[in-house]
């Protein structure tokens, strides 16, 4: 392809990766967010759970 | 989980900043290489992925020695933290190399000693995850994690290296001679500001998202040790 006369246009590709490049951090950040909602859901659901049995134990 | 710091706040500001900025370093600032065309804007991209991926797999090395020294187990939440930002950024890595062959070697992917080994690396550390998954309590997991990175991170010189010590069609950009690399160029000036901001962003990019990291890995800490309570 780099034996022809002039610069090839290889435009398409450098889009690509820089598409992907963005979309797979997107995602990471995506799957830090997620993660963190639902563990902070787990926490309170398990504080909350802590709180309801005290009474019994009490 | 604790309020969120004005250190990170700040420093996620940063990131975006810096994230634009390498963004329009590496489209419009740098000049288009007269061989490749635009498909070598990759590089700037490439090579900002794989230098904080490999000093992210050093480090977990790093934090897995003292793991195993003083039996913290902060340290094995730093160690994941660092591996698992590593892994995004070395996949990035390895999907833009595979991109940028395509037209420079008419082919995405060849087994050449620097694709092999990086492709190697990014499998250890997808098992490391796998092995942790198997195995339920936190110190056991832990001291298996630390040994298992601690071997695990000579993958990472050894993928920088490979590209120096074998004969390989890979172009070394920084210090190259290989005659038989293929794609190889000599950087100009304004492409110089683009690799070296690259280089730059990348590294504030990988300690925000680290940070980020590891403040999950506390949660997923403080979730477990309440599962534990509760269960008692």
């Amino acid at each position: 392809m780099f034996l022809q006369n002039g610069t090839p246009d290889t435009s398409g590709y450098m889009i690509a990766g820089y598409l992907i490049a963005f979309v797979v951090m997107g995602l990471y950040l995506a799957s830090i967010y997620v993660r963190s909602r639902n563990l902070k859901q787990d926490m309170s659901m398990l504080e909350e759970m802590e709180k309801a049995d005290q009474p019994k134990a009490g | 989980m604790e309020t969120k710091p004005l250190a990170l706040t700040i420093l996620d500001i940063v990131s975006i900043l810096v994230l634009v900025i390498a963004t329009y370093l590496a489209l419009v600032f740098a000049p288009t290489e007269l061989v490749m065309g635009d498909v070598q804007r990759v590089f700037y991209f490439h090579i900002g992925t794989a230098w904080t991926a490999l000093i992210g797999f050093m480090l977990a090395a790093l934090f897995s020695v003292t793991y195993l020294i003083t039996k913290n187990l902060r340290w094995d939440r730093l160690e994941v933290a660092a591996i698992e930002v590593s892994m995004v950024f070395f996949f990035i890595t390895i999907v833009l190399g595979s991109i940028w062959a395509r037209p420079a070697w008419n082919t995405w992917w060849t087994w050449d000693p620097r694709l092999t080994t990086a492709a190697v690396t990014e499998l250890i550390y997808a098992a490391y995850f796998m092995l942790r998954q198997g195995i339920d309590d936190p110190e056991r997991r832990a001291r298996f994690g630390a040994v298992y990175a601690l071997i695990g991170g000579l993958s990472a010189p050894i993928t920088f290296f490979a590209i120096r010590f074998f004969r390989t069609i890979h172009p070394v950009v920084i210090g190259g001679g290989n005659a038989a690399a293929q794609g190889g160029f000599n950087m100009t000036a304004d492409m110089r500001v683009a690799f070296f901001f690259g280089l730059f962003a990348f590294t504030i990019i990988f300690i925000d998202l680290f940070w980020h990291r590891v403040r999950l890995g506390e949660l997923q800490n403080k979730v477990e040790q309440l599962k534990l309570q509760s269960s008692i």
